[in-house]
């Protein structure tokens, strides 16, 4: 919230300033770079010096530096009893945490993968997400789930599923999942200052990608608001909804629409539950149509409830069928042209906005080539 | 009662149909003769050893147990294990669970109450003899069979009675339910329906409690939490991690099995591989005891050294209590499968019964005090009920309530703000 006053004050300063000068701030203010892990990295640290009740449990995330080395430094700097290395029991060691938060400590859970996660889901959902439900409002749980979701390199299906829609369907939970380093690093802190349990899903593959980030988000309160999407570029001809690595994806397919004269509007879901269904709906009011991108299992996805809430809201205003691009609904195959296939490529998505366009062949068509979608 | 240096006995006093072996109780050098374990048997392994056996047996970590023993010993003549005061409020205490649970049977079938009640019967020597050590602030954590943990950790039968009613004056606000009994207050955290997952819950407390004291420097912070589950339970794998993990990080904790041998229609012995369960302790590294769960005194006395124990920052401690539930598992269950000699065997060490015939003949209590107590708890408990009739139900504004602590979870509606800041938010149709 505080980051984001501070933005509107930062941009009407900027205004404020004759344009020569202007310039030369822009250049200093957006030239750094900052990978997710440097911003995750940041955000778990600063949280963890601003309030001593914030404590790390995991598995590897204290002396191995964690398996993707989010929590690298951290065992150093706080101590043995406030990063937690666990021995390889979900079960156990999530209701222990959960336990803990009923008594107002705020743990931050990490899962090596949220496949993991599978293995104590009960307490996610059960103990965590439903209690202050249960209990009318006396115990409530502050407890961050975080972890890498969905596919990464030649995993397999055991190691590549994405849990989104499993999370965001149930009350009581807030999804997030983030696409930039500034993403990373405000929904994080939100999500630890965050009274409720939140699922904050990442992306292995985008661990080690940088982003550029202004002063403001380097800022120890910098925090983003759950529940707001993002639009990450503006456009008039067709909205593509995207989270995660999906996001970067759709920015690229709009480059590539962009030179067949399609202007698309891209935005970042930031936030799966509660979903930014007003900011959809208003895009799409506005461009007609409507992509929805992920990576995950297509039936009971986000992108078939993004759809079933464009129809329940603004049918009057759809030119074309939503497009709805997900991975294949097959278990992830191993092999590294099946599983190029099982996952949605930027060809795929510029090939649906073109389809909502009228400007592609039809569906059938289309089918034969595309392995992107069910 | 008068065995009270068998207290914390580490053999177990089986139950057997065949009727002379009804005497070696007594005899402690009866070696075990397996009978016919297989599927549908309630017959139980008869071992039966001395204290000093087991003991031999056991490795270097269980001293507890044995400092428990040693100090029965040289209690068990001239004074008594309780003083006046303290004997009526167990009285007290395990006369409501029962009448408690009795009123819940009758409401069940009048249709007052509904869904599914599970009760406590039988079974109250184990939860006056553990709760009543406790203070305010230490924890307990249940299961669906939670009642009579919640009265006697505190919370008043009248909220407890509404809530079971599904009204707006329940300890939860009708929201939880007879299997979901929460009280911030008398820190009671639950209440689970799902057997096992209390257990971490109760080592997250635990931990807690521990992580308080050394990171957040509230030095006199030595909250005790006590978990209580079944036999079945102990099948399960979080069980056994959580064992692991209190071991491990020391945490300040008691494991209560209450083993009424049936879990559901499934006999213990026909779901487990060694029926002891406090043979699990050792194996983790902390001491594991076994009670006779239908003796308060003997479960109390046990209770005294393992939360002791946990409050002087040594562990946690697994005690397994013998015990058995008067009724079916929840009042949907026909309960055929138990064996009618067995159920008699149980009826006739109802806990309530023993613990008068004690005060009595230690001369602790007369029968007129007990009457009036009789009387007292009859009273509480038809205002109760009384009480939870007159409740009103939860108002429709309530639905959406308390899914989140901050409501902003429920995200923007379609004019671009909170929908938690419209005002008719929670007036309208369950449509979010």
């Amino acid at each position: 919230m505080l980051g984001i006053v501070r933005q509107k004050m930062l941009e009407q300063s900027l205004k404020k300033i004759p344009p020569a000068v202007s310039v030369l701030r822009s250049y200093s203010s957006a030239a750094k770079q900052m990978t997710i892990r440097d911003a995750l990295n940041s955000a778990l640290d600063e949280e963890m010096s601003a309030d001593s009740k914030v404590f790390l449990m995991g598995e590897e995330v204290g002396e191995y530096q964690g398996a993707y080395k989010i929590t690298k430094g951290l065992l150093d700097k706080y101590g043995p009893e406030r990063v937690l290395d666990t021995p390889i029991t979900e079960a156990g060691f999530t209701g222990v945490a959960v336990g803990a938060a009923y008594y107002g400590v705020k743990p931050v859970v990490e899962f090596m993968t949220f496949n993991f996660s599978m293995q104590a889901i009960d307490h996610i959902i059960n103990s965590a997400a439903k209690t202050n439900y249960m209990s009318s409002g006396q115990i409530s749980v502050p407890i961050v789930f975080r972890g890498p979701n969905g596919a990464a390199a030649g995993v397999g299906a055991q190691h590549s599923q994405c849990y989104a829609a499993w999370y965001a369907s149930c009350p009581g939970l807030k999804v997030l999942a983030p696409y930039s380093s500034e993403d990373a690093r405000g929904l994080l802190k939100a999500a630890i200052r965050d009274p409720d349990p939140v699922v904050f899903l990442e992306n292995e593959l985008l661990y080690g990608e940088s982003f550029p980030v202004s002063d403001e988000v380097l800022d120890s309160s910098f925090c983003l608001p759950i529940g707001k999407a993002k639009i990450e570029r503006k456009g008039k001809d067709v909205t593509i909804a995207a989270y995660s690595k999906m996001v970067g994806y759709a920015l690229k397919a709009a480059e590539t629409l962009e030179k067949d004269g399609i202007d698309a509007e891209v935005i970042n879901l930031r936030s799966i539950r509660p979903l930014d269904r007003s900011m959809i709906n208003a895009s799409v009011r506005k461009t007609n149509r409507l992509v929805t991108v992920e990576e995950a299992f297509p039936q009971h996805g986000v992108g078939a409830e993004i759809c079933a809430s464009i129809v329940e809201e603004s049918f009057a205003y759809l030119d074309a069928p939503v497009e709805r691009i997900a991975g294949a609904d097959v278990p992830m195959p191993y092999a590294a042209n099946l599983e190029r296939m099982a996952v949605p490529q930027v060809e795929d998505i510029v090939r649906a906005a073109k389809r909502t366009c009228y400007r592609s062949e039809s569906r059938e068509i289309d089918s034969q080539h595309c392995g992107g979608r069910s | 009662m008068n065995s009270a240096s068998c207290a914390a006995k580490i053999s177990t006093q089986p139950f057997s149909l065949n009727p002379t072996s009804l005497t070696s109780h007594d005899n402690p050098l009866v070696f075990p003769k397996p009978t016919s374990l297989f599927l549908g048997s309630t017959r139980k392994l008869r071992l039966s050893s001395s204290s000093k056996l087991n003991l031999h047996r056991r490795s270097g970590t269980v001293v507890a147990v044995s400092d428990v023993v040693k100090q029965k010993k040289s209690k068990s003549t001239p004074s008594l294990l309780i003083t006046k005061e303290e004997g009526l409020e167990l009285y007290e205490d395990m006369i409501l669970g029962r009448a408690f649970e009795d009123m819940c049977a009758q409401m069940y079938y009048r249709g007052k109450m509904f869904g599914f009640v599970h009760l406590y019967n039988g079974q109250e020597a184990v939860s006056t003899g553990f709760i009543k050590l406790l203070k305010q602030q230490d924890s307990v954590v249940s299961t669906y069979r939670d009642h009579v943990h919640a009265l006697s950790k505190g919370v008043p039968a009248r909220a407890v009675m509404s809530e079971l009613f599904g009204k707006t004056t329940g300890c939860c606000r009708g929201q939880g339910g007879s299997m979901h009994m929460f009280s911030r207050e008398h820190n009671l955290l639950g209440g689970f329906a799902f057997i096992g997952e209390g257990i971490p819950v109760a080592t997250g407390a635990a931990f807690t409690s521990k992580y308080k004291r050394e990171i957040l420097k509230e030095a006199d912070c030595d909250h005790v939490t006590l978990a209580f589950f079944g036999d079945g339970t102990c099948n399960n794998g979080q069980f056994f991690e959580c064992l692991n993990m209190a071991a491990l990080w020391k945490l300040p904790i008691v494991f209560v099995v209450e083993n009424n041998l049936w879990a559901i229609g499934m006999s213990h012995l026909r779901a487990t591989s060694d029926p002891q369960i406090y043979k699990k302790g050792p194996a983790f590294g902390m001491p594991g005891i076994h009670v006779d769960g239908m003796d308060v005194l003997k479960v109390r006395e046990v209770a005294k050294e393992a939360i002791g124990r946990a409050r002087r920052g040594e562990g946690p401690t697994l005690v397994e209590c013998e015990t058995y539930r008067f009724r079916g598992h929840s009042l949907a269950d026909p309960d055929e499968l138990r064996d009618p000699a067995e159920k008699a065997y149980y009826a006739a060490r109802d806990p309530i019964t023993a613990l008068k015939k004690y005060l009595i003949e230690n001369s602790l209590a007369s029968e007129a005090d007990l009457k009036a107590i009789d009387k007292k708890i009859d009273e509480v408990v038809e205002d109760a009920v009384d009480f939870a009739d007159e409740s009103p139900v939860p108002s429709r504004s309530q639905l959406l309530e308390n899914v989140f602590a901050d409501p902003k979870g429920f995200g923007i509606g379609p004019d671009g703000r909170y929908r938690c800041e419209d005002p008719k938010f929670t007036e309208g149709t369950a449509h979010v």
